[in-house]
């Protein structure tokens, strides 16, 4: 193929054209792009490049972290004690992102179902709920679900239950607060990808013949993939490391990699040990979104 | 090119990162000496201490004595405020309220003034033996506030027999299954089985610590939580029917429910203390003196046991205190004497990190 012709560097020759000069362009970029770079490179990067950091250092006395630089502390991770945390950890988040998604993309398709003037009503009832406090949010469960919650005096006053029925202070109950606190992060995405369906492909795998079934299976399923990837990246990542649920809904009775995260910053003061298991869990998230971009370029040119 | 690109990011998180971690250097003026005279007027402090522990009027009543401004910050836990402190040096902090052991490890980080007797005349108010406590003897960096004790707070109509032991938390009656809590931060979750077991509530003996987790780990399955401020709700709403509290936190529930009592089992429990500390670093010495001088007035300090109900080491506040009070709340009668024979809680130094790993250990099974 033939280069284009050199063109001059400034572009007066395109003066019509309204094109700008280079250097104000650059100064565009800048103002443009400043606020939002400058924002994730000093509250996304240097934290996070620091937590990378003190994953390698050594813990002092009183919280304090420097050299020598080790490897002890991811050695310790891989130690049997929490490489159960964080087996528990995966196992609940993963329960959680597969329970949001049942739950999730019917409710996703009932609203891509509705009439158009019914669906920013429906949009809105996903979404209002979380605007209300997260920590609230927990503790209304925990009103429902207590021994002397509304849930179990129901029960008893029907007559269904002699006595409470045992509802939180264990792993179910984490799982409940996780799918509750995410399902619309996993609904949104997956309402985006369904609504993007191109009606006219499903109702032309009807006509070559194809049952209901087959229509979802082979046409709505893998063009609505996408969407629902990003809806379980959006339930898992949060859920991974997260501490405050399992400690309200699971009565500080299971560990989880965001409380001993946790217990490792404040209360032992073992910062580096604390960095070395968010880093696991970036590490681990990371890897998640590598799976999902390989699966995006796989059924990705089908849409 | 991605590769320069990250390379140039990692750069500039390396080197953020060895800036804060070499951000040492600065101690604060060794102890410069302290005016008696000083305008306290000019003076603001920052104390910090969990919340509802401090009686509603007494920083109002000193900031109109004194006109000093105060801010009262809250922290959940020691570890919270031991945390921030060691983090910042001290700084943005006057006064803190932390318990003994705690104070301990303030004070060997270096971030704790030496007190001025002079400045706090009402330290003649406190009983002899808080002046001898071992995470400070002579009352050098810390002022005691209030002590007590753990022990179990029960429903005396739920359970089937009063607890006594240990044991009755850590291998329960049938009845009691699934309706126990016990306390969630270290040396007090290690609490009931380092004493059931006859052992030290400071050991850092491995082969004693191995047999602690062991015990706790078999205990957790008859448990309903680990909950360090929500367990005497528990009991008053009949959730659970033992749990693991301090005693000034028991006197909560007592006041909810008569049917509540208290109780410190057999193989005994320990001491703890909540002490007022000064940071170095503070610039408004005079003033943090001033403060804890006038919370160890009679009267303040009596307001303290009256209104948070625990006991304070004020002997002029606690001679004082209204017999009905001690009845309906028997803990508060506790005498030093009684208090002393159980073990103080002292700083474990770098061990502490033993007792976390327990912790997580215990709470993962």
């Amino acid at each position: 193929m033939t280069l284009p012709a050199a063109r001059p560097l400034r572009r007066e020759s395109r003066v019509g054209k309204g094109r700008v000069r280079r250097p104000e362009r650059l100064g565009e970029r800048v103002a443009l792009l400043g606020p939002g770079l400058g924002y994730s490179l000093l509250f996304l990067a240097v934290p996070l490049g620091l937590v990378a950091v003190y994953a390698f250092l050594t813990a002092k006395r009183f919280g304090r972290v420097g050299g020598p630089v080790t490897l002890a502390n991811v050695q310790r991770l891989t130690e049997p004690l929490y490489r159960d945390v964080a087996f528990t950890s995966l196992k609940l988040a993963a329960i959680a992102t597969v329970i949001a998604l049942l739950i999730g993309y019917p409710a996703a398709y009932a609203l891509s179902r509705l009439p158009r003037r019914w669906r920013t009503v429906g949009i809105m009832l996903v979404v209002i709920p979380f605007w209300t406090n997260f920590l609230i949010r927990t503790y209304a469960w925990i009103v429902l679900l207590n021994d002397q919650g509304l849930i179990n005096k129901l029960l008893g006053s029907l007559g269904i239950i002699d006595s409470p029925v045992q509802l939180m202070n264990h792993e179910p109950a984490i799982v409940l607060g996780f799918v509750y606190a995410y399902l619309p992060l996993m609904i949104l995405p997956l309402y985006a990808s369904i609504e993007r369906l191109d009606p006219s492909l499903v109702e032309a795998a009807g006509n070559l013949g194809a049952t209901p079934w087959q229509r979802f299976v082979t046409v709505i399923l893998p063009m609505t993939a996408q969407g629902a990837v990003t809806g379980s990246l959006f339930v898992m990542i949060p859920s991974l490391g997260n501490f405050v649920i399992p400690e309200l809904l699971g009565g500080g009775l299971t560990a989880t990699l965001g409380t001993v995260a946790r217990d490792q910053y404040l209360t032992d003061q073992n910062w580096p040990f604390g960095s070395a298991i968010a880093l696991m869990i970036l590490v681990v998230i990371v890897g998640i979104m590598v799976f999902q971009s390989l699966l995006t370029r796989r059924f990705g040119d089908r849409s | 090119m991605i590769r320069s690109r990250t390379i140039r990011i990692a750069g500039v998180a390396f080197v953020a990162a060895l800036a804060v971690a070499a951000c040492g250097g600065d101690d604060a003026d060794e102890g410069a000496a302290l005016d008696p005279d000083a305008d306290l007027s000019q003076q603001t402090l920052t104390i910090s201490n969990w919340d509802a522990y401090t009686p509603e009027n007494l920083i109002p009543s000193f900031t109109e004595e004194f006109g000093t401004e105060v801010e009262l910050a809250l922290h959940a836990t020691n570890e919270e405020i031991v945390g921030k402190l060691l983090q910042s040096k001290g700084e943005g902090y006057d006064v803190a309220f932390v318990s003994g052991q705690f104070a301990q490890q303030l004070q060997e980080a270096g971030l704790l003034a030496e007190l001025d007797p002079d400045l706090i005349p009402n330290l003649s108010n406190l009983y002899p033996e808080a002046l001898e406590m071992k995470h400070d003897v002579g009352l050098k960096f810390s002022v005691p506030y209030a002590w007590g004790t753990t022990g179990i707070c029960y429903r005396n109509d739920l359970v089937p027999a009063p607890p006594t032991s240990w044991n009755d938390i850590l291998q329960p009656a049938p009845e009691n299954v699934g309706k126990i809590t016990m306390l969630a931060t270290d040396r007090w979750l290690l609490l009931p089985a380092q004493k059931s077991l006859g052992f030290s509530v400071n050991t850092t003996d491995d082969e004693e610590l191995a047999q602690v987790a062991e015990l706790l780990t078999s205990a957790k399955e008859g448990l309903l939580a680990y909950d360090d401020t929500t367990f005497f709700s528990r009991l008053v709403s009949g959730e659970a029917n033992l749990v693991v509290a301090w005693d000034g936190w028991c006197n909560y529930g007592i006041s909810e429910n008569p049917d509540i009592e208290f109780v410190v089992p057999d193989e005994g429990s320990d001491l703890w203390t909540d002490t007022m500390v000064v940071l170095k670093s503070s610039e408004n010495l005079e003033a943090a003196h001033a403060f804890i001088n006038w919370v160890l007035s009679p009267e303040n300090h009596r307001s303290v046991a009256e209104l948070v109900l625990y006991k304070v080491p004020n002997k002029a506040a606690m001679d004082g205190l209204d017999p009905a009070l001690i009845e309906q709340f028997p803990n508060l009668g506790l005498t030093p004497a009684e208090l002393l024979a159980s073990e103080q809680l002292l700083d474990v130094g770098g061990d502490t990190s033993k007792y976390t790993e327990i912790v997580t250990e215990v709470v993962s099974s």
